[in-house]
């Protein structure tokens, strides 16, 4: 692939990357979320979502010829098998099948012949030989190719969708996605050990991950990507798990922070105690996580997607399914109950502003005060039964408007008109509204733009300067989190990996990141 | 604040605003307010009299303008319109069957029918709402076949119960009710006479039209409470309602209780301007005349005010109204039915291909 650029929207996430895949060997692309690995991938498997967004530039070539991958059709007929993040199987079916799906073996039966080669008969026994033959291929002799996909391990399934893509005949380049994500450990051992098989059987891999331990168990080839550019290409010998961190996680952006940038009023008192929190929120698994919150400072949550930095505020906010224990100033509060969790001085700016955050088709002032309305009684007027105080909403919003300087017609218009960068403002007026004493803010800039960017975590500091809030921001940009915070915590596999002062070096946040603490705690012991 | 009102944003020009004044209003209300003004002129260069037009057009209005109603907290709640509004209403019958069968008379039985068909109906709204929680998303299609369902249903009910008046049952004896019952010595008109007078022509149902401005007020003053507002953001967003502490499932149900109670006043003030008692399969369609009105009234599937109700019944009926005698002298008999179905339909699927946002995605 050569000089690979990709715009979304104006937007652009690739900025000419050139990798070489050598025929039987492994290659193996790094970077953090966001940094364009799976962009890169989708031009590669010719996704509609490429074509969809105005294509790519830059050429494909193949044993030296160029070519046009322009639907994943045209990507199997060439010979690249994908092994997505997500499985892409059939619960129901059996594992032959579905490692045969849309290959079946047939052979011609009364009605094919008068209707055509679609109705032909499914030559069971032939599929199950070569499935038999795929799974041997991975090692996974003792697996009845029969059993339904439904119900295996998911390391299991793994295996299947490898066997499935090994399985085609002209499979020449396999490209694996994250594929140890979700496996244990010594799942991740075969897998790693099957690839090395394959690549001595002449396949070569193209092999994406963030976990850097396993990059240099097994790859020749290193890209790290950061940001959509490739900041190094390099040999194993020459790398070592610190020096790809620090590649991966780089300083992207100079300090934010604040003009006046006084020390935040922290004390050394716990507001918040989080002990042993489970969070069954779907893609963002919190597994007993313990963080202690202190009064008046800012606490940055980071850490690579998937990995439940999200799952905690939703948790502690009654949005997901939580257990656990939380201590707020010394008095238990009870979980899944997004009431009681606002009531006790809490609130929530979500990291889905369209979807959780906001009344799309509702006004700027409504949707600023109807949360206050409902858990707090304010902005009601008694007269026998409780009315909407349309007064004290307009004074309130008008001033709301003009302290986090929200750009609008008035406050009547409605908020799915705003940018969203102001969405994101009435978002969190939405949560100063309820004048709370913690305030967690989830992914505060995602999809808003540079400029608004600076003007939210401003915002953000503003409020915990002046108003005394404490503050929890979750956020997948580390560099943002490092220009306000007074902490960072990393989020790994659903736990607390570590707790770092933003000034510590690249190497100690990529290495938190990709989970090398645990890793290397677990080998200890 | 004068400095806010164009913070940033270009002025408008005047055609752009003309265009947005146009969209507020909606493309369907324009064709229908237009073919609402041809109608008019057709039926004034027909000769028909147009004092006795208008007369009719504020009985109907009075007459459906509760049905239309019960809409609201149904759309408000997240349900979508109440495509089964057949429950308020059989409750609403059965209350006022009630009421003949103990010989009750004028304004109280009118009350009592009301009232007792609104607790009945807040029951069976109750169960209903409990059971819609179940079927999150599919609350149209659901709702329209229990609506069908209920009616049928009732038919057997009607046949069954044993109700002795003379003026209910079939003039030959037997069980069972007739098909259509009427109100003359009942409470047929007791609103419509109520403070009723005439203006150049036109009698004008005071009683009828201060009822139906009565339930308007109380359910604008609902929408406004606290109470309505949290079923407002239910509907609008169940996910922002849930993260801000509501009990969403407690609050649809809420809807479902307030739009069958409507619905069962609605159709007592319906008979009672009507003078006729329609059992069997009477109630059928009149789900689908209601959700008609207030869409055409301006509201979506998502959100419906008070204002799009008002609107939305004077549209529709005096469509109906109109129609029917200038279509019986253009062209056929039947033809105001045939429009009637074509419109309310037409508007209904106009809504549905409607895009919405806001869906629970869980």
């Amino acid at each position: 692939m050569r000089d690979i650029q990709k715009e979304y929207f104006g937007n652009r996430v690739l900025k000419g990357v050139s990798i070489r895949v050598e025929p039987g060997k492994i290659y193996s692309i790094v970077g953090e979320n966001g940094a364009g690995k799976s962009t890169l991938m989708n031009i590669l498997f010719g996704m509609p979502v490429i074509h969809n967004t105005g294509g790519f530039s830059g050429e494909i070539l193949m044993d030296g010829n160029p070519v046009r991958i322009s639907s994943p059709q045209d990507a199997v007929d060439l010979g690249i098998g994908m092994v997505h993040q997500e499985f892409m199987l059939l619960p129901g079916f059996s594992i032959a099948e579905n490692i045969k799906l849309n290959r079946e073996i047939t052979f011609p039966n009364m009605v094919s012949r008068l209707f055509g080669s679609r109705l032909q008969s499914l030559d069971i026994p032939a599929m199950r030989r070569d499935s038999r033959k795929a799974l041997d291929r991975l090692g996974l002799s003792t697996l009845d190719e029969m059993l339904p996909v439904a119900g295996l391990p998911v390391g299991y399934m793994q295996f299947v969708e490898i066997a499935r893509e090994i399985d085609k005949e002209k499979t020449k380049i396999l490209v694996l996605d994250e594929p140890t994500a979700v496996l244990t450990e010594s799942e991740a051992e075969v897998l790693l050990a099957t690839m090395r098989r394959l690549a001595g059987e002449g396949i070569s891999i193209l092999f994406i991950t963030h976990r850097l331990d396993e990059v240099l168990a097994v790859s020749e080839d290193i890209t790290v990507l950061r940001d959509g550019e490739q900041v190094a290409t390099l040999k194993t010998g020459e790398a070592s798990v610190s020096r790809l961190a620090e590649l991966m996680v780089g300083r992207k952006l100079e300090a934010v922070g604040c003009d006046a940038c006084a020390p935040s009023p922290k004390g050394d008192k716990t507001l918040l105690k989080i002990e042993d929190l489970r969070v069954d929120m779907p893609g963002e698994r919190v597994r007993g996580l313990d963080l202690d919150v202190y009064e008046g400072e800012i606490l940055g949550v980071g850490g690579l997607a998937g990995h439940g930095k999200i799952g905690i505020a939703n948790g502690v906010l009654g949005m997901y399914p939580a257990e656990g224990k939380l201590i707020l100033d010394g008095k238990e509060l009870p979980l899944n109950n997004a009431l009681e969790a606002l009531r006790s001085g809490m609130a929530f700016v979500s990291e889905d502003r369209r979807g959780v955050g906001l009344l799309l088709d509702e006004s700027i002032e409504t949707n600023m005060t109807v949360t206050a309305m409902q858990c707090q009684e304010k902005f009601l007027r008694r007269m026998g039964i409780s009315l909407a105080d349309g007064g004290a909403i307009r004074r309130h919003a008008l001033k709301m408007i003009r302290d986090l300087d929200i750009r609008c017609t008035g406050p009547e218009q409605i908020v799915r008109r705003l940018s969203g960068g102001n969405q994101q403002k009435v978002c969190i007026a939405k949560a100063i509204t309820l004048e709370p004493r913690l305030i967690f803010v989830s992914e505060p800039t995602r999809g808003i733009d540079v400029g608004a960017k600076k003007i939210v975590l401003d915002l953000l500091v503003r409020l915990n300067r002046e108003m005394g809030v404490t503050v929890v921001i979750t956020s997948s940009e580390l560099a943002e989190l490092r220009s306000i915070c007074d902490r960072i915590a990393i989020i790994y596999n659903g736990k607390l990996e570590g707790v770092l002062p933003p000034d510590a070096s690249d190497v100690d946040f990529g290495l938190l990141m990709a989970g090398e603490m645990s890793h290397s705690r677990k080998e200890a012991s | 604040m004068a400095d806010l009102e164009n913070n940033g944003l270009p002025r408008e020009s005047m055609g752009e605003r003309i265009r947005e004044v146009v969209k507020d209003f909606g493309i369907p209300r324009f064709i229908i307010l237009g073919f609402l003004i041809l109608l008019i002129v057709a039926a004034k260069v027909l000769g028909l009299s147009m004092p006795q037009l208008l007369g009719s057009i504020l009985t109907r209005f009075g007459m459906n303008g509760i049905l239309v109603l019960a809409m609201i907290p149904a759309i408000q709640s997240g349900t979508g319109p109440n495509f089964v509004l057949p429950l308020g209403i059989t409750c609403g019958i059965v209350a006022m069957t009630l009421s003949i069968e103990l010989d009750m008379t004028g304004l109280s039985a009118f009350l009592f029918s009301a009232g007792f068909g609104a607790l009945l109906a807040g029951i069976a709204g109750y169960f209903y709402g409990v059971f819609q929680n179940k079927v999150k998303g599919q609350e149209m299609t659901v709702g329209t076949y229990v609506g069908f369902s209920v009616v049928s249903l009732m038919c057997i009910f009607w046949t069954l119960v044993p109700f002795k008046s003379p003026e209910m049952i079939w003039p030959y004896g037997g069980s069972g009710l007739r098909v259509t019952i009427t109100l003359e010595k009942r409470f047929a008109g007791v609103l419509d006479n109520l403070f009723s007078f005439d203006v150049m022509g036109v009698t004008v149902p005071t009683g009828l039209l201060l009822f139906f401005a009565l339930f308007c007020v109380l359910t604008w003053l609902y929408m406004r409470s606290k109470s309505g507002i949290a079923m407002m953001m239910v509907g609008s967003n169940p996910r922002f309602a849930e993260s801000a502490g509501l009990n969403v499932n407690r609050l649809r149900v809420l809807g479902s209780v307030l739009s069958q109670m409507l619905a069962a006043v609605g159709i007592v003030v319906y008979a009672e301007s009507y003078g006729f008692l329609q059992l069997y399969m009477g109630p059928l369609f009149m789900a689908f005349f209601a959700v008609a009105s207030i869409l055409i009234g301006g509201a979506s599937l998502k959100r419906a005010t008070v204002t799009h109700a008002v609107i939305g019944t004077f549209l529709f009926q005096s469509i109906l109204v109109v129609s029917m005698p200038v279509a019986n002298l253009v062209v056929a008999d039947n033809l105001a039915d045939v429009v009637r179905i074509i419109i309310s339909n037409g508007i209904i699927l106009y809504a549905l291909t409607r895009k919405e946002a806001g869906v629970d995605v869980r």
